[in-house]
């Protein structure tokens, strides 16, 4: 019982950082209506800002808190470099100039920092559990990602319905041609959502690289998934993402921590552990299909 | 016949039969000049034009962006792998298995994905490429992550695979069908029902087509071209793995189709001989500019493909003028 709980708060520290990518895709793509592949580069990016600032200052807060503004400018760099040319083009377009620049910040990485991943250690402060319930203890480091995640989710929830950039956000979001007749500023507008969107990113990228590992691509897979969430949760909805990427989470985990013992039974050992997380990320995907059979726009999807 | 002679007098025409014929004579010429090396590219390039030709259908003449295109890689190689990893090297049976796993797939896929537009449409045909891809990932009596080596097919008496010249010949043979049925396709009713529906869906349903079915049939097609292009590149390094139908590999095929020229006959053997060149040329250019640079060839490429989708609309088939295709029905 006690292991079922700890499996299923990784999966809600899992769907919180896919979350936060999500967030961003979904944004661009629902104000923007840009396809930006790229996005998982910034993750990347993040993650490598903070490795570096994380070795200048010789802190992981400082480090990490100094990397956040380094990904907002990085994202508004590219915004203005190549994104602001794409709202307009086709989603062909998009998917192959992004993914040109997928290429372009892999190699960046290897030039800069070297084909070897880095790691970053897990801050001394946060090297140690904490008791959830009492007798059940669990890394404080991965609860810290729960609060920190659940905190950027409240954050952006205000953001977005409480606030005036958030009313922008979502006047873009249902007709971005009006808001700019109005005389909001929208380039600005566009330009701070996609630098919103690189922070969402780089957060998720360098909370993550302690548990994982900081390595060249590591943004790649991780964004399919967040593209599977936003399609699962409705192009453009926030609250769809934040619930697929619970509901994904939760099924990655599940199946990497119960899938193994339970393929043992009929299969050998070996077998069962290469097959069993291939076998969670292949269930992401039916629950992709079953939804969209259901709900061709997604969960909370508008509809077309 | 009148209209391949006229076809042969314009650039496009003259360029296209050039090529084919320098491709023709390719292994003659490797022989010639001692670079077997360039043989294996130019055997990658046939198969890979075929994957081309048979994305640009759907992608070029259809509109369907689809971005799962390499698992027909996968599938086709697969199936091949598989079949003679038991013992069963019998091409007869391992071709035509591969081609009707991969077309099935096509059609399951496209009655799923089919139903949905635009970004969707772009990421369920990625996510179920994923999924298979994470099936190959998963099959540990197959290799799993580590891909398996296999035996070629074999039919035997008729042609020997493990000849390069003659498994290159076969290739090229089966890019030309292809290429013929491409060119049939586009031109057929079939054909322009899928290419009316990409410019105005609304009014080939007023017309009274079904244009989900014909789409999906497009789809399945594109499939079965596109398992027969795995077989092929199963057979070529006599090794099947999962990176075969990697994204970024799916990815690469959209850059090819694009580069080429969407929606033009050989548009896309342009673009993959194009693609090809880059990626052979930029590495040693670069390190002539500085030693040690060409490991770092793709931080050029990248750039490169953004400037492509920013500004080469047309690709390079465009370079030849208006194709007379266009001009009849566009």
């Amino acid at each position: 019982m006690d292991y079922l709980l700890l499996q299923m708060l990784n999966g809600v520290q899992l769907g919180l950082l896919m979350f936060l990518l999500a967030a961003g895709l979904t944004l661009t793509f629902g104000i923007m209506d840009l396809v930006n592949l790229a996005h998982g580069s910034l993750y990347m990016m993040g993650a490598y800002f903070a490795w570096t600032l994380i070795g200048w200052t010789d802190s992981f807060v400082l480090g990490a808190l100094l990397a956040l503004p380094a990904t907002f400018l990085l994202g508004i760099v590219v915004e203005a470099v190549v994104a602001r040319r794409l709202y307009a083009r086709d989603h062909l377009d998009q998917v192959l100039a992004t993914f040109g620049l997928i290429l372009f910040f892999n190699e960046l990485v290897r030039v800069l920092w070297g084909a070897a991943g880095k790691s970053i250690a897990v801050p001394a402060f946060l090297n140690r559990t904490v008791e959830i319930l009492p007798g059940v203890p669990y890394p404080a480091y991965r609860f810290a990602i729960i609060v920190v995640g659940g905190a950027v989710a409240l954050l952006l929830a205000w953001l977005v319905a409480r606030t005036r950039i958030g009313m922008l956000i979502r006047a873009g979001a249902s007709n971005r041609r009006m808001i700019g007749a109005l005389g909001v500023n929208i380039e600005l507008l566009f330009t701070l959502v996609f630098g919103l969107g690189a922070v969402f990113a780089g957060l998720a990228g360098l909370m993550a690289a302690p548990i994982t590992s900081v390595k060249i691509g590591m943004g790649d897979d991780i964004l399919i998934l967040a593209f599977v969430i936003i399609v699962i949760g409705g192009i453009g909805s926030i609250k769809g993402a934040f619930v697929a990427a619970m509901v994904v989470g939760q099924i990655d985990i599940v199946g990497r921590a119960f899938l193994p013992d339970l393929l043992k039974t009929f299969l050998s050992t070996s077998a069962a552990s290469s097959a069993a997380p291939a076998i969670s990320q292949i269930l992401v995907y039916i629950v992709m299909a079953a939804v969209l059979v259901w709900r061709p726009t997604g969960l909370f999807g508008q509809r077309a | 016949m009148t209209g391949w002679l006229a076809f042969l007098r314009t650039p496009r025409g003259l360029a296209t039969a050039l090529l084919l014929l320098a491709l023709a004579a390719l292994p003659l010429l490797t022989q010639a000049f001692d670079q077997r090396y360039l043989l294996s590219i130019g055997t990658r390039i046939v198969i890979w034009a075929i994957a081309a030709v048979s994305l640009n259908m759907i992608l070029g003449y259809g509109g369907m962006v689809s971005f799962g295109h390499a698992v027909f890689f996968g599938i086709g190689g697969y199936a091949v792998g598989i079949l003679a990893h038991h013992g069963i090297t019998n091409g007869w049976i391992q071709w035509p298995v591969g081609i009707v796993a991969a077309a099935t797939w096509a059609a399951l896929v496209g009655a799923l994905s089919l139903r949905t537009r635009g970004l969707y449409f772009i990421m369920i045909t990625l996510a179920f490429a994923q999924l298979v891809y994470y099936v190959g990932v998963g099959l540990e009596a197959y290799g799993a992550d580590d891909g398996l080596n296999i035996s070629r097919s074999r039919f035997s008496g008729l042609i020997n695979l493990r000849d390069k010249a003659s498994f290159y010949w076969l290739c090229l043979a089966l890019l030309c069908a292809t290429l013929w049925f491409s060119g049939r396709f586009a031109n057929s009713r079939f054909g322009l029902v899928v290419r009316g529906a990409k410019s105005n869906e609304l009014r080939m349903m007023a017309l009274g087509f079904p244009v989900f079915r014909y789409r999906l049939a497009a789809f399945t097609i594109a499939g079965a071209f596109g398992g027969l292009s795995g077989i092929l590149l199963a057979n070529e390094g006599a090794y099947i793995s999962p990176a075969m139908m990697s994204w970024v590999k799916s990815g690469d095929l959209i850059v090819i189709v694009v580069l080429g020229g969407m929606g033009t006959l050989f548009g896309p053997l342009f673009g993959t001989i194009a693609f090809f060149a880059l990626e052979e040329s930029l590495p040693p250019l670069l390190d002539l500019a500085r030693k040690g640079w060409g490991e770092y060839w793709q931080i050029v490429f990248g750039p490169l493909l953004v400037l492509i989708a920013l500004y080469a609309k047309g690709g390079i088939d465009s370079l030849f003028g208006r194709s007379s295709d266009e001009r009849g029905h566009g």
